[in-house]
Formats: structure tokens, sequence, C-alpha cells
């Protein structure tokens, strides 16, 4: 960052924390940016002439003589149409050895989107998956994460969809991506050839957590200008939000704030709402659909992290092994998605909600009928059958790997019905099941 | 002179002030950075420091920025012209504001100043009134909309004047009161009220009696909740609160719907926006939102408003109580009001309770649920505020701080069940760990022998207690395995079930499962509990779930029918001919 002429330089810094520094000084604004010992750092507290500053670059070899500067301006990102296809660091930088981006500097983590200007989204995401399609259907301007152990395909899933889509733009937000990870995103989406609508704002491994805290905020003012100004349909992928999390609870307890649950910060609800709530539909079309990672420990889901999350997000998808058929699948139980119902069976076929929600149910037979077979009890012919279901349905339906239309994956269940069970066993309306029981 | 300061620290939207005069607690300020003002409230004094949390980001604010103390709490303004608006928390119209984004500082005339009303007046010169009175109507949206004398005059006034019936401003003076000491008052039909103060002028608060319809038969027929009660939904996420919560909203028997969206999904109001409109109210044929006021503080939406809009919206409805009106109050959900709470106390640092909320929690949720009720009025009139809350505990855990504080202030615990969220058993309230206390009270007894039929109460609990036996013979069968009971023991099970899926699963997203009046409420429990009260003979298990299923699956298609249409009576008959299949015949009871 660059200094001007007229900008006082403080040299006294009063106290060094692991991410914070404090000084004294006057006529700084909250929020402010400052320019600490060459790395950037944003004011957090003021208390009468003491400012304290949280250093995104970590605090490490600042001398209490460093030299700082404040810019007078919050963190801002230049928007154009030139940020298609380029790759930033957190600051907005490009890393991709291209020129700096031209173009109206605007604050990053601007306000909200008045409620009442918002529209209900209504448009049909297709991906092709029918662990999706079928029954967690996504809708523009939602924001939904995946719930993923570590070790599970999130991120090919989450390019896989993010391909599918037809969205005029993808905004990568890479926090805590490893390298490896990050050369994955960067050529799948080059070998897509659709690297002109695709931005990455990447911070790795290699970078310091801290700086992870202006990931999502870099690329969601990218995404607004977007939706709002060009009126386009942005999907942004966010992965890894339980990284970012724990950069904020790092600040938070640097900053002697009293941890709540699982040492995260209290404000943390408020602090990940600010992100996921930009997804929106506007009236004119543009639109920012938000699919994040939330990585779990364990699968649990209890944890202050994904538990937060799921009261923000518009539901959420679930990975799981299947051992009987040794695939990946989208768990029909855990996952949900909240807005399928603005869709299903007014922009998809009138059988959608039915299907859906009759196949789910045949699959918890299932489950119990497994529980029983593990507890060593005899099975009846129901249970037989709605297990042998269960592993059809697995592969043909819930599998990562599926890939067909909406209307197939509906005639697919119809016919699985109609392979395992009697009409009246499946609970659907009888006009329906009138209409597409198989003859 | 009012008092000014000086802005002395700044920690996220915790300012520090030095007042150079009085202020009081709670009291508004407004801090003015760059020529915006931002709205903030007193919530600690300590020596020469003033607290105060501000409504709104506070990037930017600098110290020494100049602070107004505004002299007075955070109020609402009250009077025709509240119902189909949308609000922040801070009571500002969020459809006057024109930009798509929110912006900071800027705060929008909650009524429309300028809009004439027709104006009908109930008194006359020299009639004695009082706080709260009656002293005039007007139609808004069809509803007759009672102007009152301000709540916060105290004593005994005579009216000096008052107009003609004619069209007025909410700011033209509509009477002129007098007081004993001869001092006039003008009247208008606005006025104001701090929002944190409770609305007190009624003459008695029984204990509720009427049962609330709500179309909703998991409640209505299971654990019913009246006017004027005080109910909460605990779940975890992806459980269906806000399902069920949009669909009592949408069918209660309520004159006024007050709708406060506290720190939840923008996209949930924006459903609620767009729906509103459309829906029509089967009683009165209007639209839904004709009715309806929401205060919206969504989850991205500052903090501390978040905390206020709980609090605007039981004025609001405090307010439409007064006149003798119906009044349904939901809040989505408690526990970000709650959150809010905490963060503020963090920044306070103030010693934490449990899980980091301030101590004072439980104290400050009961009295809040205690502000809602039944009330006789003044004049003899009754008005209620039935108030259902929304509680998200953390990971589900039931024995969480606002779970548990609630559950000692709300009358009616709708508790939704994973299990039965994660097998579509949708509503997933747990008809087992739910109660309403309602259905203890003898005067309710008495109200429903009157409205629904003398034995009501007991046909309920015969079916608590048919679903809590279904439960623990089903625990046995997991256990001992399909075989290892006596075949009467999956009989009992499935007849829990039967409860289950017809009485107490409702689609909601079925047009005319949606909602089920308690006159067909009433018809289907007799009916189930006829079945359940029949024998059937069974050689073995293995026929028991098939026959079962058939009986379900034919109440279900009656669910989906127009209550005794022919499509109706055509399943019913079904039904019986697949229970005559069966049945035992001398314990056969006509289910005709």
């Amino acid at each position: 960052m660059d200094t001007k002429a007229f900008q006082k330089i403080y040299t006294k810094i009063t106290q060094i924390t692991k991410a914070t520094c404090s000084l004294r000084a006057s006529g700084i604004g909250y929020d402010e940016l400052a320019v600490v010992n060459g790395k950037l750092a944003q004011v957090v507290k003021i208390i009468r002439d003491t400012v304290t500053l949280q250093v995104f670059g970590g605090t490490e070899g600042i001398p209490t003589n460093a030299e700082v500067t404040f810019l007078g301006k919050s963190p801002t990102i230049k928007v154009s149409e030139d940020l298609a296809g380029r790759f930033f660091n957190a600051y907005g930088e490009p890393i991709d050895g291209g020129p700096a981006i031209e173009g109206e500097e605007r604050e990053i983590g601007g306000p909200s989107v008045n409620p009442v200007r918002r529209k209900q989204p209504s448009e049909l995401i297709a991906t092709g998956i029918a662990g999706i399609d079928l029954n967690n259907t996504l809708v523009s301007g939602q924001k939904i994460p995946f719930f993923a152990d570590p070790d599970q395909p999130f991120n090919q899933v989450m390019a896989m969809v993010a391909l599918r889509a037809k969205t005029d733009k993808i905004i990568l937000g890479g926090m805590g991506l490893t390298n490896d990870d990050y050369l994955f995103y960067k050529n799948v989406f080059d070998n897509a050839g659709t690297l002109d609508r695709i931005i990455s704002f990447v911070n790795t491994t290699d970078n310091p957590p801290v700086e992870r805290l202006l990931v999502p905020d870099m690329a969601l003012t990218a995404a607004e200008y977007f939706a709002v100004d060009k009126n386009e349909t942005v999907l942004v992928l966010l992965t890894d939000m339980t990284l970012y999390a724990d950069a904020l609870s790092i600040v938070s307890n640097r900053m002697d704030q009293i941890p709540s649950k699982d040492s995260m910060p209290g404000s943390l609800y408020s602090d990940l709402a600010k992100i996921y709530e930009k997804a929106v539909q506007f009236p004119e079309g543009g639109s920012i659909t938000i699919i994040a990672v939330t990585t779990l420990s364990g699968g649990d889901i209890t944890h202050a992290i994904p538990d937060n999350t799921g009261y923000i997000t518009e539901g959420q998808l679930f990975l799981r092994r299947d051992s009987d058929i040794g695939k990946v699948i989208v768990d029909p139980f855990r996952s949900l998605s909240r807005l399928k119902q603005l869709v299903i069976g007014k922009k998809t076929r009138e059988d959608h909600p039915q299907v859906m929600n009759a196949a789910v149910r045949l699959y918890a037979d299932a489950a119990n009928a497994k529980t029983k077979l593990e507890n060593g009890f005899d099975l009846t012919d129901y249970d037989q059958r709605s297990l042998d279901f269960a592993k059809d349905y697995s592969n043909k339906l819930l599998a990562i790997d599926v890939n067909i239309d909406i209307d197939e994956m509906l005639t697919t269940g119809w016919s699985l019905f109609n392979k395992h069970f009697k009409p009246e066993e499946v609970g659907i309306k009888q006009d329906l099941v009138d209409k597409y029981w198989p003859k | 002179m009012s008092t000014k300061g000086k802005v002395k620290g700044i920690i996220a939207n915790l300012v520090v002030v030095e007042a150079d005069g009085p202020v009081s607690q709670n009291e508004i300020c407004f801090i003015i950075t760059g020529g915006t003002k931002l709205m903030a409230e007193v919530i600690k004094i300590s020596g020469i420091s003033t607290y105060v949390q501000v409504f709104e980001s506070t990037r930017g604010v600098k110290i020494d920025s100049d602070v107004e103390f505004a002299g007075h709490l955070l109020e609402v303004t009250l009077g025709p012209g509240l119902l189909s608006k949308n609000y922040d928390g801070l009571q500002n119209d969020l459809d006057k504001m024109k930009d798509v984004f929110l912006k900071r500082g800027e705060y929008t005339h909650p009524l429309d100043p300028g809009k004439k009303w027709s104006f009908k007046p109930l008194v006359r010169p020299g009639d004695k009134v009082e706080a709260a009175s009656w002293i005039g109507e007007v139609q808004e949206n069809a509803m007759p909309h009672k102007i009152m004398i301000p709540f916060s005059l105290k004593g005994n006034f005579t009216i000096k004047n008052i107009v003609e019936a004619g069209d007025y401003t909410i700011e033209d003076t509509i009477a002129t009161i007098v007081d004993n000491e001869s001092k006039e008052i003008k009247i208008s039909m606005s006025q104001k009220w701090p929002v944190k103060v409770p609305i007190t002028n009624f003459k008695e608060k029984p204990r509720p009696f009427r049962l609330l319809e709500t179309g909703v038969r998991t409640m209505d027929t299971l654990n019913p909740i009246v006017e004027g009660g005080t109910g909460f939904i605990p779940g975890p996420f992806g459980a269906g609160k806000t399902v069920l919560q949009h669909a009592i909203s949408k069918q209660a028997e309520a004159d006024i719907v007050i709708v406060a969206a506290c720190g939840e999904r923008a996209n949930e109001v924006v459903e609620i926006f767009t729906e509103f409109p459309e829906l029509e109210d089967v009683r009165t044929g209007r639209k839904l939102m004709e009715r309806t006021t929401i205060i919206a503080n969504t989850s991205n939406m500052p903090v501390a408003a978040r905390e206020a809009s709980v609090y605007t919206a039981m004025t609001i409805a405090e307010y439409y109580r007064s006149m003798g009106l119906k009044v349904l109050m939901l809040a989505d959900s408690t526990s970000r009001w709650a959150q809010a709470l905490r963060e503020m106390s963090n920044r306070l640092e103030e010693l934490p309770g449990p899980d980091a909320f301030p101590m004072d929690l439980p104290a400050v949720i009961s009295s809040f649920y205690a502000r809602a009720g039944f009330v006789y009025l003044n004049n003899g009139e009754t008005g209620s505020i039935t108030f259902l809350g929304t509680v998200s505990p953390a990971g589900g855990n039931l024995k969480e701080p606002v779970t548990e504080s609630t559950k000692k202030a709300a009358r009616c615990f709708y508790a939704l069940a994973q299990q039965r969220a994660d097998s579509k058993r949708y509503p997933a309230v747990d008809p087992i760990d739910s109660y309403s206390k309602y259905l203890e009270y003898p005067e309710f007894t008495e109200f429903v022998s009157n409205i629904i039929s003398e034995n009501w109460i007991d046909l309920v609990n015969e079916a608590k207690t048919i679903l809590q036996r279904g439960k623990e013979v089903y625990e046995q069968i997991n256990i001992l395995g399909d075989d290892g009971v006596p075949v009467d023991y999956h009989i009992t099970y499935w007849k829990s079930e039967i409860i289950d899926f017809v009485i107490l699963q409702q689609d909601a997203f079925d047009k005319i499962d949606q909602s089920t009046p308690i006159e067909r409420q009433q018809y289907m429990l007799e009916h189930v509990l006829n079945i359940c009260n029949s024998e059937f003979s069974f050689d073995s298990f293995t026929e028991v779930d098939s026959y079962f299923k058939r009986i379900i699956n034919t109440y279900k298609q009656m669910n989906y029918s127009d209550f005794k249409s022919e499509k109706f009576n055509k399943f019913e008959k079904e039904l019986q001919n697949i229970v005559n299949e069966r049945v035992v015949a001398e314990t056969q009871i006509s289910v005709e």
C-alpha cells in the first residue's frame, strides 16, 4: 500500500498481540484502514485516544516503533467488467500476473438490501444431480452450504454445480484453501473454457488467517456490482466458512472478548448472517446465489459454526458415503433446501413434491429395517422390499455421479415405486397415482 | 436545552459518550457523523461515561463526534395507517425508502401524515374520558380503528369539544379535553408510546379461556392455544418452525396479525411480503395483508434494532388490543433477540451467565411474554394478544438458556422434533413432549364443551393416551423384535400411527389439507377414535402393517378432499369396507 505525503505517520505502538496492535492517535474513524509496517490493518476499537488495529497479515515482526499511517477509508475494491476472468488475493490485488483493475472504488461490507426491494426467488437452478434437483432443489437468490467432513469431495461437487448452473458470473471466495484445491478450481474452470465468467478471491493456507476475513466481503461486493449494476445472475462459492469463523474467533480472542459456545464470539450469528444475507433476487433480474462449504468435525452439526449457519442459510446439503453402493450420495434425511417449495411442482412437473416425499419416507422405512437387521431381527417382506428400494434409490438417484434432467428423475422415481411397492404403500395422492404409476 | 455530548470510544456498535447534562437510561440519542444522524439508545451510565448502543453501522464514526440526546425513550407512533405496513425494527416505513440498499441514518415516517381518514366521533362534549377511552372511529382497511385518548395521560378528563364527522389527517386536532384543573389538551389521531413500557390501560386481565382456532390440527385438537395465550415453538433448524408459524399467521382466527421477523432470513420476510397481499382472508373476503403489520429486522440488519423490533411489534399489538380486537403476534425468532442482548452484554463486559447470555435473560423474557394476554377493557369490551414465539436452540438442545427461560414464561410448548422432521412427518410437533397448559383450565374445558362437544377434552386425552401407548409399544417392538411381541402390540402401535398420520400430520402446501376448521377436526378425531376403539383380528403380525397402511392411505385421501364432498364420502365408504374386513363384529361401531 502506498502512503501519501500529507498523511501523519505514527511511530509509537503501545500494545501488540498476535492479531492486533494499539497506539495513540486522533481523528481516526471506526473501521478505517491503516498500514502498520507495510501490513494492512483495520480499526476495531477506539477508546479515547487509543486505537486498536486488527493486522490482517499477523503481527509477526512488528516493532514498537513501526510506522503506522491511516488511509482515511475502510476496505474497498475497484469494480468493473474487467474483474471477469481474474484471480485476486484477499485485498483484491491481482495474483495472476495481470494488471490492476481500473474502475469505481467501492467500500466492501456495504449496507443490506431493503427487504421490500427484494423479489421472492423463483428461478430453478438445475444441476443434474438428483440428490439436489429432486430432493433439495436450488433456487436463484438462495444461500446454502455443504455440510461436509474434510475428507468428502465437496470441492468437486461444488465445482460441478457451478459449471452446470447457468449463471452469468461465478465468483469464488476461497478461505484457507489449500494450494492443491486452489489449483483444482483453477484447472476445472480453465478446462471448462469458462474462465471469462469466473472471478476468484483466494486466501490459501499459505496466507495469514486473519486476511480471510476480507474474502467474503470482497467476493460479495463484486457480486453486487454484477447483480445490481449489470442485472446479471451471479453464483458465489464460499469455501471454507469454518475457517472464516475460526479467524473471527482468533480476533475476538485477542481482543479479550468473552467467548460464547465453542469459543466462538457471541456475535457469530450476526457476523455470518451479514455474509449469507447478501444472497438476493432483484426484481430487475439480477441475483446473487451463495453456495458455501462448512466443514464439520466428525459430522457434528451441533458445533456453533454449523449450528449458526443452519439457522441462517436456506437449507444445507449433506454428503455421505453410502457403504451399500460404495458411492457418495446426497443424504436425503439431513439435506434440505428451504426454497424448493417455490419451484417444485410449479416450475417442475406437478408430481415432483409427492414423488420426492414418498421416496424419502420409503427410504426412512429402509433405514428402520436396516436397524432391525443390525439388531438381529427377522425382516418382514415389506422390510426386505424397502431395503431393495433403498439400494436402487441410492444408485439411480442419490449418488452424486447422476446427471439427468428433472423429468427423468421423476420417471425413475415412479419406476422404482412400481418395482418395489404397491400404490397404497407409497401414499401418494390418488390422482397422481392414476396418471403416473407405470402401467 | 437538551443534553449534548461527544463520542469518546467505539467498539463495533457500542459507543461511549461523555454528556454535558442529565441523561436517562434507555434515552434515545443521535450521533452525528459526516452529516448523518445515527440513532442510538443509552444502555449503561457509569461516571462520566454514557454507553449507547447504535442502531446502525458505526463505520467512520470518530472520537469527538457530536451527540444529541433526544430527551425521550425509544418510541413508536400509533394511529390509523399501521396496518399493511412493512416496518424495520425502529418502525421506519421500509416502503418509503426508495434505494435498493438501506441507507444509514435514513428514518422515515411510520404513518401517512397527509392522508385523510373519515372520522366519526363516539363521544360528545361534556363526556368524561380517561386514557385509552374511545372517542372516535375511522375505517382502516375496513377494520374499525378506534381513536383513543393518549395512553400517557393520567387522571380524568372532560371532552370540551370534538370535531364533526369528516375527513381529517392524523395530525389534525380532532378534540380538546380539559383536566380537573381546567387545563386544555389537544388530541389528534396519533400518539407516541415508549416501546419498552407495557400499555396497561385496561380493567382486568383474567386467565384466558377462549379457544383460538388455527386450523393446524396438532395444535387445535391436541394442544390448543387460546385467545390471549402464550406459546413457543422450539426446534432445530430445518424442523419447520417458520412454515408452521406462517401457517398459523394465515389461518388463525384473529382480527389483526403482527409479525415480527426478528433476526431471521430476509427471503422469509419476502415470502410474507409476496404472499400476504395475495392471500384471501376466508372470513372477510379481503386480503390478508390488510389486517397485518410486519416488523422486519432481518439477520443482516443492525443488531441493536433487532432487540428493539420485538418491543415495537408488541407495542403495536397492545395498541390494537386496546381497541377491543383479537391480535395475534408472532415473533421469529426470540433466540435472535436473546443473542442481540448477548452481543451487547458482551461488549459491555458484563459478567456472563450460562452460554455467555446476560444474567437477567429469564427476567427479560418472562416480562415480555407477560405483555400478551386477554383483557377486559375499561368500557367492558374484551381484547387479546395471543403471542407465539419461535426459539432456535443452539445445536437443537432444549436445555439451553433461551429455551429454558421461555419454558417458564409460555403456557404452550410445541416441541419440534428432528426425528419427525427427518422422516418428513410435518408439522414436526412432537405429540408427547408438547403440551398446552390451557387443557387444564376449567374455564377452557367449559368453553370447548359449549362450542365443540361435552366430551371433547376426554377425546383429546384419549388420543394422547393412544399416542403415548403407541410410542411405548414401538420401543418394545424395537427391543424384542416383530415376532417377539404379541400381535396386539402391533395393532396398538398402528392405531397410534393412524392418529399420527391422519390427525397430526398435515400438508401445509395442499390447498385443502393446510387448514382444518374445528368442526372437521372434531369429525375426524371422533372417526379415528372409533377405529382405535374397535378390535381387529389378525393371525400374524405380518398382516398388520399392510392392512393399517391401507387404512391410513384412505384417510389421507379423505384429508385431501373437501369436507363431506362426494369424493370425501367415497373414500369414507371405502374406509368402512376396509375396516369391515378385519374388525371383530361385536366391537364394530358404525363410523358413519
